[in-house]
């Protein structure tokens, strides 16, 4: 049996909880805010701890109709290659496909297919096109959270040795590709 | 004359009357003074009339192209279509709080004009609430925000708006998905109000319910229309992203729709009061949050706003002061308040709260899957993405019961129930709910989607038996039952038609789970299959509009050898912006979409060849017109006689009413 005052007590406490999850949260984004104005916290560019370091470690299954491909796989190649998450579900991505068909015979690109069951994967490049010549299947998200990505598209380039040299989180366009992403390609070639 | 400077002066004399309002009507509920007291209408009017000249000040300067006032200039061009100079007001940060503040104002004087009824303590307790908000929300408008900032030399001619945001779509979705914001700051004020009285009974509840009914349909139709604005604008053929900025609007409404059910069981049972009262701190909260943290730029979004930390410090502490204001007084003055009494798990307001349960644990888990990625980069300096795969893995398991027990609901009796009658009387709604399933079995794919649609079939059919019920349709003449079914009660109707509308959204997104779409690029003269439908790429033309040069494709369907269609998807580059937009041509029979979006153009000029995007979207329409239907729903009930504002008296205080020992 409780007493009535321990009643009251349990409700007391009870009845505080909202308070104080909106005290955490409250504190949580003061931080976010003080951090955005220190530049250590940019929620929009989202900072890639994987950026001009060698690839992280990560398994993938193959996808087929393509060969799949390991960390080890990245470290040998001797000519940049774009690495491209992508998932059936993703409206972006589909948009971006084309794109990518279009870069196809000017950079040899890998995708993942990130959360993405094997089949649905398969049948999207199957509507959409296939610029890829490695696919791997990431149906975990165990390798997107190796590296470090925050949602998809995601698209990084990684240069011989296997540094990634530059990474963009929003679909790729033309202009991008034009004007950032086949300069940098050039420069990694031609060290 | 309606200057720059007299908005500006009309806004700072909002402010004060704001603040004087939420000080001096306090004091007099506390005082019971009641010429204190009856100062608060007058205030809330004259604060209202004030802030509507403020937003006509700056109509005005958008009307006549004043490009001395920074926002007009920065947004604004002398050749922008009137519309867009009027509705762009509220289409940049400074103007949409200010119609924000203007929308508040709003409020406070709806409950000092219908409000005649409620007591007056109350009455003026709300309205100081409500003022009191609005002070914080005036005070950073003026402060961090102010739209009537001049600049000097000023330009020939404004930069010009986003072409993004040249539709007439947009143009309306900003009012009435604010007012759906906005509108739960009553119920929010009516909560704070009857914790300072200490006071929550069913009187209070029926006083509630209909501000929370009305600001509930607002929010229904704007979010309806931001997802249709997303569908034909963005041109991605989706229609909800899980973006932060749609969650945002969608977490209020979940906890919106709790409140709107809780408060049934309040004013018809005396019980759930407590949790009533904090749904609605929680529901203005979440919506309070939604708009301010979007702006501050802390979640991460495709629709991108300006963002500044130092306005994000501002509101921040304004959020902090109103909702960790109002949580530190219910956790001080909830748990005196008298607990309601038990009741029977099979019941209504058994079924209330089994709403109430699953449309939170909707709630949290939308809340967490929006809140996570920021939480764990601040944390543990790690990026992680939380999209779709996760929101549909958690989220349906959590609607599909929801639907089910929304079929008994309406019908189960208050107090104690047997569900065996209940059951009798849903047979039919259960066998075509099991047809259906049988249907989607070979229609759909996906255990989901099969699910999600013979639920909103159940949804429907069970809405339509609790009316026939009610009508005694087809056990009495046809007559007797169309005036029975006029002298319904128009609160019941209301239900039945809202909850019909869940069902005819749901089985739209059932169906638009199994689109179909097709991503090609040809030259013209190309045709191609998708559906059962013929596409066939006419011909490509350049077209020059008012500010910008299109390029207009001519898109010919045909289903089995007729023409159905021709559709005009095109691409228009605007010179001000350098910037393009894709303008998606749809066709529509209610039963499905043809979607055509023309993409780039590639190749040599003599042979282009062109990316065309092709969607088949069934039922797509069902989803906004179900939400309609929804709000149509909600907007009955409010006409009940029932529910009109302020027309219960309050039972003489006894052992019965909740009251602060």
């Amino acid at each position: 049996m409780t007493t009535p005052s321990d009643n009251l007590t349990r409700r007391r406490l009870l009845m505080a909880l909202p308070l104080a999850g909106a005290g955490v949260a409250g504190v949580a984004f003061w931080k976010m805010l003080d951090g955005m104005e220190h530049g250590s916290f940019n929620p929009h560019d989202i900072n890639t701890p994987v950026l001009n370091r060698t690839v992280p470690d990560f398994t993938l299954a193959p996808l087929p109709p393509a060969d799949g491909f390991t960390a080890q796989d990245l470290q040998q190649i001797t000519k940049p290659v774009l690495v491209n998450f992508f998932a059936s579900w993703c409206i972006p991505c589909l948009a971006e496909m084309p794109t990518l068909m279009m870069l196809k015979d000017k950079l040899d690109m890998w995708g993942i297919a990130y959360k993405d069951k094997p089949e649905n994967a398969a049948s999207f490049l199957r509507h959409s096109g296939n610029p890829f010549t490695r696919l791997g299947d990431d149906h975990a998200g165990r390798a997107g959270i190796e590296w470090g990505i925050s949602g998809v598209p995601e698209t990084f380039l990684v240069g011989p040795g296997g540094v990634i040299r530059w990474h963009t989180a929003t679909p790729l366009t033309e202009n991008t590709i034009n004007k950032v992403l086949l300069p940098l390609v050039h420069r990694v070639q031609t060290p | 004359m309606l200057s720059p400077e007299l908005g500006h002066y009309a806004l700072a004399l909002a402010c004060v009357l704001a603040a004087v309002q939420g000080i001096i009507p306090l004091i007099g509920a506390s005082r019971r003074d009641a010429r204190l007291m009856a100062l608060a209408p007058g205030l809330a009017i004259g604060q209202m009339i004030a802030l509507g000249t403020s937003f006509l000040s700056l109509i005005y300067a958008a009307v006549t192209d004043d490009f001395s006032v920074q926002n007009i200039a920065e947004n604004s061009a002398v050749s922008k279509p009137l519309l867009y100079k009027i509705t762009g007001v509220w289409g940049n940060h400074e103007g949409s709080i200010l119609l924000w503040a203007l929308i508040l104002g709003l409020c406070g004087a709806a409950v000092a004009a219908f409000g005649r009824n409620l007591p007056s303590a109350l009455r003026a307790r709300v309205i100081a609430v409500l003022g009191l908000v609005a002070t914080g929300f005036e005070l950073f408008c003026l402060t961090t925000s102010d739209p009537f900032a001049r600049i000097w030399p000023a330009p020939m001619d404004g930069q010009g708006m986003n072409p993004l945001l040249q539709d007439p779509g947009l143009a309306f979705h900003p009012p009435i998905l604010y007012t759906g914001y906005v509108g739960f700051a009553v119920p929010f004020a009516f909560a704070i109000a009857a914790l300072i009285e200490g006071r929550v009974d069913a009187a209070w509840g029926r006083w509630v319910r209909p501000w929370a009914v009305a600001a509930w349909c607002f929010l229904t139709c704007g979010i309806a229309m931001g997802s249709w604005w997303s569908y034909y604008v963005l041109g991605w053929g989706g229609y909800w992203f899980w973006d932060p900025v749609e969650n945002a609007s969608l977490i209020p409404w979940l906890t919106g729709t709790a409140l709107i059910h809780s408060a049934i069981v309040v004013e018809k049972r005396e019980a759930l009061k407590i949790w009533t009262v904090l749904l609605a701190i929680a529901t203005f909260s979440f919506s309070l949050s939604g708009t301010f943290l979007v702006r501050s730029g802390i979640l991460n979004s495709v629709h991108a706003f300006a963002n500044d930390p130092a306005r994000g410090v501002f509101i921040l502490g304004l959020l902090g002061v109103v909702i960790g204001g109002s949580l530190a007084l219910f956790a001080y003055r909830a748990p005196a308040l008298t607990a309601g009494g038990l009741f029977a798990p099979i019941s209504r307001e058994g079924a209330l709260v089994l709403n109430n349960i699953l449309l939170c644990s909707l709630c949290a888990v939308v809340l967490t899957g929006t809140m996570y990625p920021p939480f764990m980069s601040l944390l543990f300096d790690r990026t992680i993405s939380v999209g779709k795969p996760f929101f549909d893995a958690t989220t349906i398991p959590l609607a599909l019961p929801l639907f089910i027990f929304m079929g008994f609901g309406p019908m189960l009796p208050w107090k104690r129930a047997q569900l065996w009658p209940v059951l009798q009387k849903l047979w039919i709604a259960a066998i075509v709910a099991a047809l259906a399933c049988a249907v989607a079995v070979f229609e759909l794919s996906g255990v989901l989607a099969i699910l999600c649609a013979a639920a909103a079939i159940w949804v429907i059919a069970a809405s339509i038996t609790d009316m026939a019920g009610r009508m005694r349709l087809f056990r009495v003449p046809f007559a007797t039952s169309i005036q029975r079914a006029r002298m319904l009660p128009r609160a019941i109707v209301g239900t039945a038609i809202a909850h019909a509308g869940v069902g005819i959204t749901v089985l739209g997104l059932a169906a638009m789970s199994q689109a179909q779409h097709k991503i090609v690029e040809v030259p013209i003269g190309t045709t191609e299959q998708l559906a059962g439908y013929t596409w066939t790429l006419k011909a490509v033309e350049q077209e020059p509009g008012p500010n910008y040069t299109a390029m207009v494709a001519t898109l010919e369907v045909r289903h089995n050898g007729h023409l159905v269609t021709v559709m005009h998807p095109s691409k228009r580059s605007f010179n001000s912006q350098n910037q393009t937009t894709t303008n998606v041509a749809i066709h529509t029979n209610m039963l499905a979409d043809l979607y055509g979006v023309l993409g780039d153009k590639h190749g040599p000029d003599t042979n282009p060849t062109y990316v065309l995007r092709l969607h088949y979207n069934p039922l797509a329409p069902w989803m906004w017109l179900g939400a309609l239907i929804m709000a149509f729903g909600g907007a009955l009930s409010l006409s009940d006689r029932r529910m009109r504002v302020g027309a219960p008296q309050r039972a003489k205080p006894s052992s019965a009413t909740a009251s602060v020992s």
